[in-house]
């Protein structure tokens, strides 16, 4: 039997009977189906590597997780084939209000850059983006992609040998044995995995309990978000907030603290006193409403020692956990996801190293600690853990209504970036005296190109990007080949991006779109060896 | 630029008494958020992270 451990939105993946003659050694198995595992496998398909997904449930889960995807996830779900229903379902926002008790401190319109496919970020819940990443699965598969994904298909036990693990699995018709040369573990922050190999999770649980309520509510409200320190309302807590999702729903977060009784924050008529009061505090009515889902969470940040143990690596949630506050969670484990799928198609097809793989680990336990970082800040402003840090928090809050410079230092959260790779042993020269954002180690920034977008050119594998009056040669180093995008054409906002002062660039790109190196000029023997560096071969 | 910690106050005791004066008739917890509003505005105007970096370790 398979127990039902939470609800499901949709189902996705339902049950099917397994083949059961004999023990079969899968290539790749990634266990869990949340927004990492599945990416993963998207990622690996479209690229001709088999991967098989184990969720030990049938569909995205039901509740109030995440909203809030930021313009790189997009970005990598663009290129994956799902970023455009996302976009298209996702509510957009720009306009941000920060209230500190009754009083409103300062309105922000965010008027992201222009020039992009994606927005800076989109609202959606979580059971959507899940869904997007399945349908484009699906329409892989369909073109030949080697993904499978198993529905309740829990895995309870595993065992290590050299070069390969055994995994024990329970399904509605009994347990079954497969095998993996590769084991991807994406189930998340309660990772079986990581227990069943007695590996630590070690980090800060903040003292706080946060109450989420999704409410669904079809009056004329504006799309902005609305953040509260120090809200007014009745039993609100330390801050609260309220933004827009689809489908008519509002997210509403309380910060309660820690000494709370559960059971009673959770009573629906307690609940619905704090939202009247907060829905009612800027019109003086209360629109009508229904409360969809709540649920109480308290939040923690973590992180594995390390993401890769031999064979066995560990992507999202298993690896490391966030507080919510600026949406990093599913956003920071996409991006694993990404850094991993091409290193992994790289060695399975023999074409580097084992040791590439090393680096999946450091770049993303990088990325980890940064998002943790940040996250960690966020939460410091918000719950201020002495006196001093009181004193000051407030000092901020005052000034913030009258001194525009003290508007940057209120923190509710910073919107998830990509991390750059500053200095990492794969990433090489920057011989060109370029802009600043498109350096070695930065994730590539989208640029108008003809009727469409840079991001759309830079997909596959290594891509050469030659821009202005150039001539590159197509060339490949030990059977990786590199694909070279001539753009002689530059547009505004991609002479500002990638060329600055300068009238052409040479940019090797690596396949999740990071700048490995660049150059003036096209100089085979310099980009040659950037390519070997990139693939963890060092300088050839 | 680096941390002055020569004497650059034209008036130093000007400064002192204007200083003492702001805090006249507040409360413990209020002198204490008039000064936290200060090193806030004092440190924007600063701007500068190393300045301010070294005040901090200088002040230690
Ligand atoms: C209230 C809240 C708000 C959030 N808001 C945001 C936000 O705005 N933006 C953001 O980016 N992130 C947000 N997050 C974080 C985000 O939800 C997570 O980071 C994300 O779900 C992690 O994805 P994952 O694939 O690593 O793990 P999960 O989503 O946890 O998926 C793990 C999967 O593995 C399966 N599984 C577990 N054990 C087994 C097993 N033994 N065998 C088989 N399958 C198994 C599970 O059923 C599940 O499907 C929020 C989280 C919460 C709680």
């Amino acid at each position: 039997m398979v127990a039902t451990r939470y609800e499901t939105a949709f189902k996705l993946y339902p049950y099917e009977a397994v083949e059961r003659s004999g023990v079969v050694r899968h290539p790749v198995v990634i266990v869990g189906g949340g927004p990492v595992g599945l990416a993963l496998a998207l990622d690996l398909g479209q690229r001709g590597t088999p991967a098989l997904v184990l969720d030990d449930h049938d569909g995205a889960g039901l509740g109030s997780k995440a909203i809030c995807f930021a313009k790189r996830t997009l970005d990598i779900a663009t290129r994956l084939g799902a970023g455009a229903p996302m976009v298209e379902k996702g509510v957009v926002w720009n306009v941000g209000k920060v209230f500190h008790g009754a009083g409103k401190l300062f309105e922000f319109n965010l008027l992201p850059e222009t020039g992009h496919r994606n927005p800076a970020f989109i609202n959606l819940q979580q059971p959507y983006f899940e869904k997007y990443l399945v349908d484009a699965i699906r329409k892989a598969q369909d073109q030949g992609a080697p993904i499978e994904i198993r529905g309740r298909n829990r895995v309870t036990s595993m065992t290590r040998h050299d070069g390969y693990v055994t995994l024990n699995v329970e399904t509605p018709d009994g347990p079954y044995t497969l095998e993996a040369d590769w084991l991807i573990a994406c189930d998340g922050a309660r990772s079986v995995t990581r227990d069943m190999m007695g590996l630590s999770f070690d980090g800060r649980v903040f003292e706080d309990n946060f109450l989420i309520a999704d409410v669904k509510m079809k009056a004329d409200f504006p799309t902005e978000r609305w953040f509260w320190f120090e809200p007014p309302f009745e039993g609100a807590g330390q801050s609260a907030l309220l933004h827009k999702q689809p489908d008519d729903i509002w997210r509403i977060d309380f910060q309660l603290g820690w000494d709370i009784d559960r059971e009673r924050e959770l009573d629906p008529a307690r609940i619905r006193t704090r939202v009247d009061a907060m829905l009612s505090s800027q019109t003086g009515t209360i629109p009508k409403y229904e409360l969809e889902w709540t649920s109480i969470y308290t939040f923690q940040c973590r992180r594995m020692e390390t993401f890769r143990h031999g064979n066995v690596f560990f992507a999202g949630d298993s690896a490391h956990q966030v507080s919510p506050f600026g949406a990093r969670g599913a956003n920071s484990g996409v991006q694993d996801a990404e850094n991993l799928a091409w290193k992994l198609d790289l060695v399975l097809k023999g074409r580097a190293g084992d040791e590439l793989l090393d680096s999946y680990a450091t770049e993303r336990e990088y990325a980890a600690d940064e998002n943790i970082l940040n996250s960690s800040r966020a939460t410091d402003f918000m719950t201020p853990k002495s006196e001093v840090s009181q004193i000051f928090r407030n000092a901020v809050l005052d000034m913030a209504a009258r001194a525009p410079f003290a508007r940057p230092l209120v923190n509710s959260g910073r919107l998830s970036v990509p991390c750059t790779y500053d200095d990492f042993p794969l990433f090489g020269e920057d011989a060109l005296i370029g802009p600043h954002a498109s350096r070695p180690g930065a994730s590539c920034p989208d640029a108008p190109v003809g009727d469409g977008f840079l991001l759309d050119h830079l997909t596959g594998g290594f891509t050469l990007l030659a821009l202005g009056d150039t001539t590159p040669k197509a060339f490949s180093v030990e059977g990786v080949v590199v694909r070279t995008v001539h753009l002689a054409e530059v547009s505004k906002d991609l002479a500002a991006r990638y060329l600055g002062d300068a009238d052409r660039a040479i940019y090797l790109i690596r396949p999740d779109q990071h700048v490995v190196a660049r150059w003036p000029e096209f100089d085979a023997d310099a980009v040659k060896a950037a390519l070997s560096r990139a693939i963890g071969k060092g300088a050839a | 630029m680096s941390l002055k910690q020569d004497p650059n106050i034209p008036d130093p005791d000007g400064f002192y008494q204007e200083l003492l004066a702001a805090h006249d008739g507040l409360s413990k917890a209020e002198s204490d958020a008039l000064n936290a509003r200060l090193i806030l505005t004092l440190a924007n105007h600063i701007g500068d992270c190393e300045v301010l970096r070294d005040a901090l370790k200088a002040v230690k």
